[in-house]
């Protein structure tokens, strides 16, 4: 019970006690308005200046044709720039590779994350030790991650190649190479999943564990039947953060294969657009529809979500 | 007694299973940063030779060292300005009653799921035009954005742990409100706000997106950004060793940073996004 503690702790929490001497006349109520909004004020500024401010400037942007190497000619060209990307191989490839990699990683890292999130809660010795090294891939930076799995799969530097007897370099191949982008992203993210399925695990009581097994019920039986149930909110919460997280893949695409043999992200395709070759209205129309898969990924979750909270009746 | 045998058996080996997932590419990249340059292409995990040459070499690069103080600072004052501005809000969200909580914590959720390349190309223009590009400002002020969100979220659920009575009782025992905020407030407080500080600087240390689009050169090229510049220029004499050295050494911080404060940043993870 210890840990998960916040998540634990955060519900409980939420009927919040009211602060001594609450119920004064309202110019005391108006005066904690007004501090609360003071004290949000810096924060919500510059989230908003920072994210609603550009997101609005790339709308606009994606309805011109705008080149940094040609200032002062950008003009208004309506939904042509997203008509060009819709319409190109290279977006729909993009897509789909990212679409790939991030059900992939995530449907493994589900399964991995699950496995390590009941070695941490149930291991009868070591449990304070593998809760620590769990944190390890967590805390590398993703750059260092890809650098490693890079010089371990690549055929001059790699003991991979040799180890699985590969007659050609797994990176320059496009399936092999998506498949050591999945296995990257799984490595690196797979605690994270792991520590909220833990959380989500310790919100199972053991008594109903305790009544299935007198029950009769299997280890199997209770791990579907009680188990995933009751932590279903929690893996939601897990496969919408990580999905959203994966769907803008791009550190280690860009470490292993630089987006070569088709391997491109369509982060990547947006930073080739946006950075490499400063196409300010392509680049944009590209960060726009990356911004709606995106938003979609997370509607399509919230409703899922929202009908298991409903049948749950928390 | 068989069966804890056994048991104990079955747990040896679920752990070190978890510790060969945990650990064997970070010992990869350690071996890697010990090996001469003639090893490289041996396709052995082990080196043959071990030497911390690589190490004397990138401490001796310019282009390194610059780009581990340029991490170091600019990831620790995203974290501070981040971590101050995050309290004030979930201080007030925790604790004061007023309205738009809901908008405020459900933008920062928006905010927290927002796609960085989305804006990516307005915030590279923007900061040519008013000269922030390739600063530190031009990074820190995108990293404390985008670690608002996990500080807000992860500040204000410890900050409704935390039992406010105890300010009150201590004005009641004669303290003034400044000794009862920083004698009783304060510690209590703390180790929340510490937490929060490690999970933002995590994020900060490790972007890539933002360091190699809003930086060119060695006065604020991070770390990360540094790491990818050395392995594109030269496609054939990849500076493996180097790379791979740099990259223990900025690692190695971080690691026994989560192995000494693993119960809290646990705690914190699961905290800010769980309560989402």
């Amino acid at each position: 019970m210890t840990n998960g503690a916040g998540t634990v702790a955060a519900q409980r929490a939420e009927p919040r006690q009211e602060a001594p001497g609450k119920r004064r006349p309202s110019e005391r109520a108006r005066a904690e308005r007004r501090l609360g909004w003071l004290l949000c004020a810096p924060a919500v500024l510059i989230m908003a200046a920072v994210t609603a401010y550009p997101i609005l400037n790339a709308v606009v942007l994606s309805l011109q044709r705008a080149d940094l190497r040609f200032p002062g000619n950008n003009e208004f060209v309506g939904l042509r720039n997203y008509g060009d990307v819709l319409s190109s191989n290279l977006w729909w490839q993009d897509l789909a590779n990212t679409a790939i990699i991030m059900v992939a990683s995530v449907a493994i890292e589900l399964v991995i994350g699950m496995l390590l999130a009941i070695v941490m809660q149930r291991a009868i010795f070591g449990r304070g030790p593998i809760r620590a090294v769990i944190l390890i891939p967590y805390g590398i930076i993703t750059v260092v991650a890809a650098l490693a799995w890079k010089y371990a799969w690549a055929a001059d530097t790699g003991f991979v190649p040799s180890l699985l007897n590969l007659s050609s370099d797994p990176l320059t191949s496009h399936d092999s190479a998506m498949l050591v982008i999945i296995l990257t992203e799984v490595w690196k993210t797979t605690p994270f999943m792991a520590l909220l399925l833990l959380a989500g695990l310790a919100l199972v009581p053991d008594e109903l564990h305790e009544a299935a097994r007198v029950d009769g019920a299997s280890t199997w039986q209770r791990f579907w039947r009680i188990t995933i149930p009751m932590m279903m909110p929690a893996i939601l919460v897990a496969l919408l953060f990580r999905a959203l997280d994966a769907f803008r893949v791009f550190d280690s695409v860009f470490i292993l294969t630089r987006g070569a043999n088709e391997t491109e992200s369509v982060s990547i395709l947006g930073y080739n657009q946006l950075i490499t070759r400063l196409n300010l209205g392509i680049g944009s129309a590209v960060s726009v529809l990356i911004f709606i898969c995106v938003a979609l990924i997370a509607v399509v979750f919230l409703k899922g979500f929202g009908r298991t909270m409903r049948q749950r009746q928390v | 007694m068989r069966r804890n045998v056994r048991q104990v058996g079955f747990w040896s080996a679920a752990n070190l299973a978890v510790f060969a997932f945990a650990l064997i590419p970070v010992l990869w990249i350690i071996s890697l940063s010990l090996k001469g340059p003639k090893d490289f292409s041996d396709r052995k995990f082990l080196p043959a030779n071990p030497s911390l040459d690589n190490y004397d070499g990138i401490f001796k690069d310019s282009q390194f060292t610059h780009a581990l103080l340029n991490s170091i600072g600019i990831s620790l004052i995203a974290t501070l300005i981040a971590v101050v501005l995050g309290s004030m809000a979930a201080y007030a969200l925790a604790r004061l009653q007023f309205g738009g909580k809901t908008l405020i914590l459900s933008s920062a959720l928006a905010i927290a799921m927002f796609p960085p390349i989305a804006i990516i190309g307005p915030i590279f223009n923007i900061w040519r035009n008013v000269g922030l590009y390739d600063t530190w400002p031009g990074l820190i002020i995108p990293y404390m954005t985008f670690t608002l969100p996990l500080a807000i979220y992860t500040l204000s659920a410890f900050f409704r742990e935390i039992p406010w009575e105890l300010e009150q009782a201590a004005q009641v025992d004669g303290a003034t409100p400044f000794q009862a905020f920083r004698k009783v407030i304060v510690p209590l407080a703390a180790p929340g706000v510490f937490t929060t500080a490690i999970l933002v600087f995590i994020f900060a240390w490790n972007d890539f997106l933002f360091a190699i689009s809003l930086t060119s050169t060695d006065k604020s090229r991070t770390v990360p950004a540094a790491l990818a510049f050395f392995t594109g220029d030269t496609q054939f004499s990849q500076p493996v060793g180097s790379i791979a050295a740099a990259a223990v050494v900025v690692t190695i911080p971080v690691i026994i940073m989560v192995l000494i404060f693993q119960r809290r940043i646990v705690a914190g993870l699961t905290a800010g996004a769980v309560k989402g």
